[in-house]
């Protein structure tokens, strides 16, 4: 096969992507297709070959955007080359998400045959509208008892405005309507344009790192060609290197070639060291021979959500500043920089592109470098206007400038959109309202549906409010929403102090009006973290030295022992060690052990 | 001569209760009798190793000792004292054991009496023991029964799943009176499901009327893999404090809460006050005797005497090194009867520092404490030089008195674990 790069038609060439609301079946979609056009037999397929991170797989998303080449002999009799590029599926990752999409020029939309439209499919398809890719649609999971594909091809019309009626009916699950997939792919995805004789002018939608290679770029050629020994420069960052290595995807590994030319979709290797060279969204050009102007649409990805990581153990905090340092590697997404807190020691304040991607870098953090991590609350970088005309961009709370310096602050707004069942509108909007959010309007889609648009403070939903979502709507609710910019709100510090000291590591900016609400939360939420001591401990919560909330730890009255049977003392010595060593992993504020936990505990205090 | 504790362990019980997590199950006649000779058989390779000991308790327990078929524990008894020296009454140790007829010259004294006599325990339940088998127990040598009845109220027997009836026990009581035994202990559980301060009073004083020799006063835990793990969890480590209604025990009738904590601190004071007038003594956190009646083998545990245990799962530690036998019954009766091989396990030889947190927490166990002479003695080092850090916070914190003997204050005995725990190094 290698053998027929040279030659390749631009006119056989399909770049592709799917695009689908979580759940609704684009990986399986996609394991059905590489599986039907032979690159790999079902038993060698691990399910979901395109999530590669056990993280991805686990939880059922797409984290990283991952591609596949693939050679499929049409009814037609020619055989083509789908590049397959699986998006992540995301909101933290909306970025990454526009920029694969940028590398394609069709994508095929699944939607569930028994759940119809959702948020995130509304929020996608128009994003792959917004590229000028041809969308076609696929009804998924036609095999369930639910299913009812004539009213979601209806929906799928009425709602987004395209053509669904002869939309192949699938389910990728059980490998049914496959093959009428793979035509739809040839029939309805348009082949790449661009010319190979032009200068090179290539998209990098993905790059990743690799110990032995460098930084591998994945790239969408649009325009000339690119082979080993070009001097290529990468148009935003500056960033200049001799080509090293060019190829494309087969599943789970890199096949080298002698060219990438226009209209083609694979990776280019060049010594680079590392993913910040290579940002998302950047054009790589020839040094020698550059393009006119680079593609549209760069941006520097900026971190939304900040919180401290900490070590478990203070003695891992070497260990802490390596595996950010190689995680960084490959995520241009994540910020660190070393910060202490009198609590926790010494630590990094991290930034992330959202929550979910917060909590991935945590678990990796604690899986693949086995580190236990103490996490603070999550905040937004906030905006603060000093008297004296200064701007601070504040993301560590205990950083915040006396009360008195302040002007005036500023916090991130999102746009957000929510589609819910008509019976959930009431729980939905009550929710919406509690968590500050300004009603935009509201569309019915269909008559038991509707859309919901809300202003919602970031700060708002970087806590629990998936959670809420789900649980307010019985899970029907779906959630989508992007920065709209900062506004100026009225927000406090809130101090939590134990045993009438204060926390740092506890502190977080609120809004004034939640103030009270939080606080008491906290403090209910510690009472049960904390463990008895000998002695009372008051836990309060203070906004500007006033306490607004208190609980008290009662004082240890009873432990002892029961019976130790037949002189089983190490039984019993287990036991006390076990009790020792939870003490061991205490943090010491004053005379006050606290677990770790307990630090984490509060990031969540749903409400019920 | 070098002083022993025997442990034997009888696996067996009619039923298993729903608080118990020990290694204890039901079993047909055959399985017993073949459990018996390979347990004599481990009784007989294992005296190799005990040449140079004197053997001064024995402690037969279970799961139910006296669910063994008629004849095995008199049997048991015979092979230890034909494989072991047992301390006698003139003080002359014979090659042989000891002579049933001297022995049974003196069983109407307690061991404490005549320290010279071995203490021998055997516990049972109510309703597993008539008359006959008390007395033939008897003359094989024991001299100390230990009833565990827990309770005297039906309903709270019931709940446990208990097989007896306070008749049961009050009976068995009686028959142990009888057939000459003086020095009896019984057990009572403390802080049981529905239980109030006024039923559990009530438990205790009817068994304090009878007037046996020792009482052993325990708080009912919530142990992993049992039925009541199952309906309290954990939260009964979290202050105890559980909703009144959580669903339906085994027979069909509701899960009744657990005492709070502040209740069952409650019971544990008044065990205390009430035993003291009734002329008892604590000489550890949850024993009470009558003067000379405490359990010579439990408080060998707490000084660190060496003590041999044999049967499934049984502890052992002589000479600072601690093992314990395996605990799955086939591969025991296997080893020993098939191939005839050591059942020890889990070996550890203990280090100095051990030794040491050891000689603190368990002997902290005991009333009168311990002693820093004994500690020079043994380690060659100044208790303060060890653990003068701790002492000093636990004193000054309430927990601990280190005037003369160290020992635990009332507030300390409360939070054992607490203080114990800081011991370890």
């Amino acid at each position: 096969m290698s053998n027929t790069e040279q030659n390749i038609d631009q006119g056989k060439i399909r770049n592709f992507c799917i695009v689908a609301h979580i759940d609704h079946g684009k990986s399986t979609l996609a394991d059905r297709i590489i599986e039907k056009t032979g690159l790999l037999t079902s038993r060698e397929m691990q399910a979901q070959v395109l999530d590669n991170m056990d993280l991805e797989r686990e939880r059922g998303i797409t984290i990283k955007a991952q591609t596949v080449r693939i050679i499929y002999r049409a009814k037609d009799g020619e055989e083509y080359i789908f590049n397959l590029i699986d998006t992540p599926g995301h909101v933290d990752f909306n970025y990454e998400v526009s920029r694969s999409l940028a590398a394609c020029d069709g994508a095929i939309l699944v939607v569930d045959a028994a759940q119809g439209i959702e948020a995130q499919t509304l929020a996608n398809v128009y994003l792959a509208l917004d590229h000028d890719l041809d969308v076609f649609p696929v009804i998924n999971k036609i095999d369930l008892p639910s299913a009812q594909p004539q009213h979601v091809k209806d929906e799928i019309e009425d709602i987004i405005g395209i053509e669904a009626q002869d939309a192949p009916l699938i389910s990728a699950k059980n490998g049914i309507g496959i093959e009428e997939v793979l035509e739809a792919i040839v029939e309805k995805i348009p082949a790449p344009k661009g010319n190979p004789d032009e200068p090179l002018q290539a998209l990098i939608f993905d790059s990743l790192y690799d110990s032995y290679k460098g930084v591998i770029i994945f790239c969408r050629i649009k325009e000339g060609r690119v082979r080993k020994g070009t001097e290529i420069r990468m148009m935003a960052t500056g960033a200049k290197a001799e080509v090293v290595e060019v190829g494309y995807f087969g599943p789970g590994q890199f096949i080298p070639c002698e060219e990438l030319s226009a209209g083609m979709v694979g990776y280019i290797t060049a010594s680079i060291k590392n993913v910040k060279d290579t940002a998302v969204g950047d054009t790589v050009t020839d040094a020698r021979n550059p393009c006119k102007e680079p593609l549209p649409g760069y941006k520097k990805v900026n971190s939304m959500v900040y919180c401290g990581m900490y070590p478990a153990d203070g003695a891992k905090y070497p260990d802490l500043r390596d595996a950010l340092e190689k995680l960084q590697l490959n995520d241009a997404a994540l910020r660190y920089e070393p910060e202490t807190s009198v609590a926790l020691g010494f630590g990094f304040r991290c930034g992330f592109l959202g929550l979910l991607h917060l909590e991935i870098i945590q678990e990796r953090l604690e899986r693949e470098y086995n580190l236990d991590l103490v996490t603070t609350a999550p905040g937004v970088i906030y905006k603060v206007h000093k008297s004296n005309g200064d701007v601070i961009e504040l993301t560590n709370p205990t950083n915040l400038p006396d009360p008195s310096e302040i002007e005036y602050m500023e916090e991130p707004v999102v746009n957000a959109e929510i589609m819910v069942t008509t019976e959930f509108i009431g729980p939905i909007m009550e929710l919406c309202q509690e968590r500050r959010g300004r009603y935009l309007g509201m569309e019915y889609i269909e008559e038991t549906r509707a859309l919901l648009k809300y202003e919602l403070p970031l700060n708002e939903i970087i806590y629990d409010f998936f959670d809420a979502l789900k649980s307010r709507s019985r899970g029907y609710a779906s959630f989508d929403y992007d920065l709209k910019g900062y506004e100026e709100s009225r927000l406090v510090k809130l101090d939590i102090l134990i045993n009438r000291e204060e926390v740092d590591a506890l502190s977080f900016i609120v809004h004034a009006d939640s103030a009270y609400e939080r606080g008491r939360k906290m403090c209910e939420k510690l009472k049960d973290e904390i463990p008895r001591h000998l002695f009372e401990i008051p836990i309060q919560a203070a906004v500007g030295g006033k306490i607004i909330a208190r609980e008290t730890v009662k004082a240890m009255r009873k432990d002892v022992l029961a019976k130790c049977y037949g002189g089983d003392i190490t039984r019993k010595k287990k036991l006390l060690e076990k009790q020792k060593e939870g003490k061991k992993r205490m943090r010491q504020i004053g005379s006050v052990e606290i677990p770790q936990k307990a630090f984490m505990s509060v990031l969540k205090l749903d409400d019920k | 001569m070098r002083k022993l504790g025997i442990y034997v362990h009888i696996p067996f019980c009619i039923k298993k209760c729903r608080y118990c997590d020990f290694l204890s199950f039901p079993a047909p006649e055959e399985k017993k009798r073949e459990y018996v000779s390979a347990l004599l058989k481990e009784i007989e390779r294992e005296a190799v190793y005990y040449k140079d000991f004197t053997v001064d308790s024995v402690f037969i327990g279970g799961g139910t000792p006296s669910v063994l078929p008629e004849g095995a524990l008199e049997e048991l008894l015979e092979t230890l004292r034909q494989f072991y020296r047992f301390c006698s009454v003139s003080g002359k140790d014979t090659e042989d054991g000891m002579e049933k007829e001297a022995l049974l010259r003196h069983t109407g004294k307690g061991p404490a009496e005549n320290m010279a006599e071995p203490e021998i325990t055997v516990e049972v339940n109510p309703g597993t023991v008539n008359r006959k088998k008390l007395e033939s127990y008897r003359r094989a040598g024991v001299n100390r029964i230990s009833i565990g009845t827990q309770s005297v109220h039906g309903k709270e027997l019931a709940y446990l799943g208990r097989i007896h009836s306070a008749e049961d026990f009050f009976r068995t009581y009686q028959d142990a009176q009888e057939t000459g035994f003086t020095n009896i202990n019984v057990d009572i559980m403390a802080a049981l499901p529905g239980q109030s301060v006024e039923d559990y009073m009530d438990n205790l004083s009817q068994i304090a009327s009878l007037k046996p020799a020792h009482i052993s006063a325990y708080s009912l835990m919530i142990e992993e893999g049992t039925p009541f793990y199952e309906w309290y969890g954990e939260g009964r480590m979290e202050g105890r404090t559980l909703p009144g209604s959580m669903g339906m025990d085994g027979n069909g009738g509701p899960v009744l809460p657990l005492p709070s904590e502040d209740e069952e601190r409650e019971m544990y004071e008044c065990t205390d006050a009430f035993l003291r007038k009734k002329g008892y003594h604590r000489y550890e956190i949850s024993n009470y005797a009558m003067p000379g009646k405490e359990c010579r083998h439990n408080v060998g545990y707490w000084k660190r005497k060496d003590y041999a245990g044999f049967g499934l799962g049984a502890s052992s530690m002589v000479d600072n090194v601690r093992w314990k036998n395996l605990s799955d019954m086939e591969v025991y009766i296997r080893r020993i009867l098939e191939k005839n091989e050591s059942v020890r396990e889990e070996i550890s030889r203990l280090g100095i520092q051990e030794q040491m947190e050891e000689f603190m927490f368990l002997g902290l166990r005991l009333t009168e404490g311990v002693e820093r002479k004994e500690f020079r003695r043994i380690f060659g080092r100044d208790m303060e030089e060890v653990y003068g850090p701790v002492m000093e916070k636990l004193s000054s914190q309430g927990l601990l008195e280190t005037g003369g003997k160290v020992r635990l204050t009332p507030y300390g005995r409360d939070v054992s674990n607490y203080v114990m725990a800081e011991f370890l190094i």
